[in-house]
């Protein structure tokens, strides 16, 4: 597979089916883990974190569930692909930023990917489309356990599994689930919910994770704790909290149409007609537009395009996205122009 | 619509700053946001967050201690780690153990495991004894936090009967 190869294809997450995917965009599991006694990527020199990479380029070759993937050296990459991986949410910001004995290993259908030599070791990522966290689970334990023959992890009776930095100590693991929230955000309801969130110990980022703002009514919530309770009773926390949020959104949105119905069309068909017709366009009008439409795709306001086809356009008319379609460096107001082409080029062809 | 801070460029970053219920906008160009970005790093990194935490009420023998603590795999001291916020490798964990489990316990509010091992690490018989003890004590934890005190009553139990279980074989 070449990176090029994935510009045609619909990452798994962004396909717009699985439970309860009128609210829920994704979900996503991650293992931190870590070879016994070499020194964490931050602290490791050279020659070390080179033997990491090695050791797991060999380790993939024994393992089933990784004959699909293809292993990508971050020294081998130019910044627009690095870029063009970071909005895929193939790998984080941070990881991209040193090149350094890095990889990130992708498979085929974009569900599994593994950072090499993140802030671990390794990070392992299984993301799924949709509610759909438990499916996730099952997915990275099994990669976890394939991986853990063929690598020595550090784990400790006491703490379990060590990672560098001692918040991911235990388990290693992080469930997230991507939310869109535009009724909540709209009835004034969404802070209080932020709020409450947080006294549980659970962390809201934006749709870029760590550091990112929240964006077009996108909202990703993720434990923090991962330490003194089993891998299952996490994510079976998070589920719990996720359908509470998915129930007040829904709430929200009804609230909305019986009080509000004109208004609430009025900005849907609006941010529609803006999207259908505008010839310059930044990536942060185009994010707010979207969500509304795809908030009127939910609400059946709007009948004649899908919800995978919004899911799309929220990725590709990214800045690394729009630059590798059209194969050349695009300055900031060519970006603008060529995203509104794309837009409505897409939202014509899906009618 | 210009950089509020340089005036000159174009605002490509659009920051939201949220202070004591005060939300405050802020519009970057690219360049003037990089600067922000690293001096709020500099301001408040996680890492000064975790150290915090990590010296918190010691008593000055341990303060002492942990002064001079260092890995003997890795190299890296413990005062390294209060810098950084990164420990720096698997064994720093044993070197600072006395000193990372008030750390751990004030993070997660437990500091014992009880989620999934390694298949080759269950695999042995002791090893899962063990771990059951493990999740059992994390269940009475649990109990108590939620001042379920009959059900905690027989969760000790359970454990007491499990560890002269596993005293009677070894012995």
């Amino acid at each position: 597979m070449q990176l090029n190869d994935l510009l045609s294809h619909t990452s798994e997450w962004l396909k717009g089916t699985g439970p309860h995917s009128n609210i829920v965009i994704s979900s996503r599991v991650r293992f931190a883990r870590n070879i016994e006694k070499l020194p964490f990527p931050h602290w490791a020199n050279k020659r070390q974190s080179k033997q990491v990479l090695d050791m797991v380029e060999e380790a993939m070759k024994n393992i089933d569930y990784l004959k699909k993937s293809t292993l990508f050296k971050l020294a081998d990459m130019d910044s627009l692909d690095k870029q063009f991986l970071v909005e895929r949410h193939l790998m984080s910001y941070e990881h991209a930023q040193k090149s350094d004995s890095k990889a990130v290993i992708i498979d085929s259908e974009e569900i599994v990917s593994i950072m090499i030599n993140e802030e671990d070791h390794l990070r392992i990522q299984v993301m799924q489309s949709g509610f759909n966290l438990f499916e996730a689970y099952n997915i990275i334990n099994r990669i976890d356990d394939c991986l853990a023959e063929e690598l020595s992890f550090a784990f400790s009776e006491d703490w379990g599994y060590l990672t560098a930095c001692p918040t991911n100590t235990g388990t290693g693991m992080r469930g997230s689930v991507m939310l869109h929230l535009p009724g909540l955000v709209m009835t004034r309801q969404i802070n209080q919910v932020l709020a409450a969130i947080a006294k549980l110990s659970f962390a809201t980022r934006g749709l870029y994770g760590e550091g990112t703002q929240a964006m077009g009514n996108f909202f990703q919530i993720s434990n923090q704790i991962a330490l003194g309770r089993n891998d299952t009773e996490l994510i079976d926390n998070i589920n719990g909290l996720i359908r509470q949020i998915i129930e007040q959104e829904n709430q929200a949105r009804n609230l909305l149409l019986t009080q509000n119905r004109a208004l609430l069309e009025d900005k849907i068909n609006r941010s529609y007609g803006i999207l259908k017709s505008a010839r310059i366009i930044s990536s942060q009008e185009t994010t707010e537009l979207l969500s509304l439409v795809r908030l009127g795709v939910d609400l059946e306001i709007i009948k004649d395009i899908n919800r995978r086809i919004i899911n799309e356009l929220f990725i590709i008319t990214q800045p690394a996205h729009l630059q590798k379609m059209e194969n050349k460096k695009l300055n900031q107001n060519e970006r603008d122009i060529k995203r509104a082409e794309l837009i409505r080029n897409r939202l014509e062809k899906a009618l | 619509m210009l950089c509020d801070v340089c005036g000159k460029n174009t605002a490509t970053v659009h920051l939201t700053e949220i202070i004591d219920d005060q939300m405050s906008e802020l519009h970057l160009c690219e360049e003037c946001a990089r600067k922000k970005s690293s001096q709020m790093e500099q301001q408040f990194g996680l890492s000064d967050l975790l150290a915090g935490l990590a010296d918190i009420e010691k008593p000055p023998q341990e303060e002492k201690e942990s002064n001079v603590a260092k890995c003997p795999n890795c190299g890296m001291s413990y005062k390294d780690f209060k810098k950084i916020g990164r420990l720096g490798c698997s064994e720093c964990y044993s070197a600072f153990k006395k000193f990372l489990y008030p750390l751990l316990k004030r993070i997660h509010g437990s500091s014992i495991h009880c989620g999934k091992c390694p298949p080759k690490t269950g695999a042995t018989k002791a090893n899962k004894k063990k771990m059951d003890i493990q999740q059992l004590r994390c269940k009475l934890q649990d109990a108590i936090q939620r001042e379920a005190y009959e059900e905690a009553a027989i969760i000790r139990d359970q454990i007491r009967q499990l560890q002269e279980k596993e005293k009677k074989q070894e012995g």
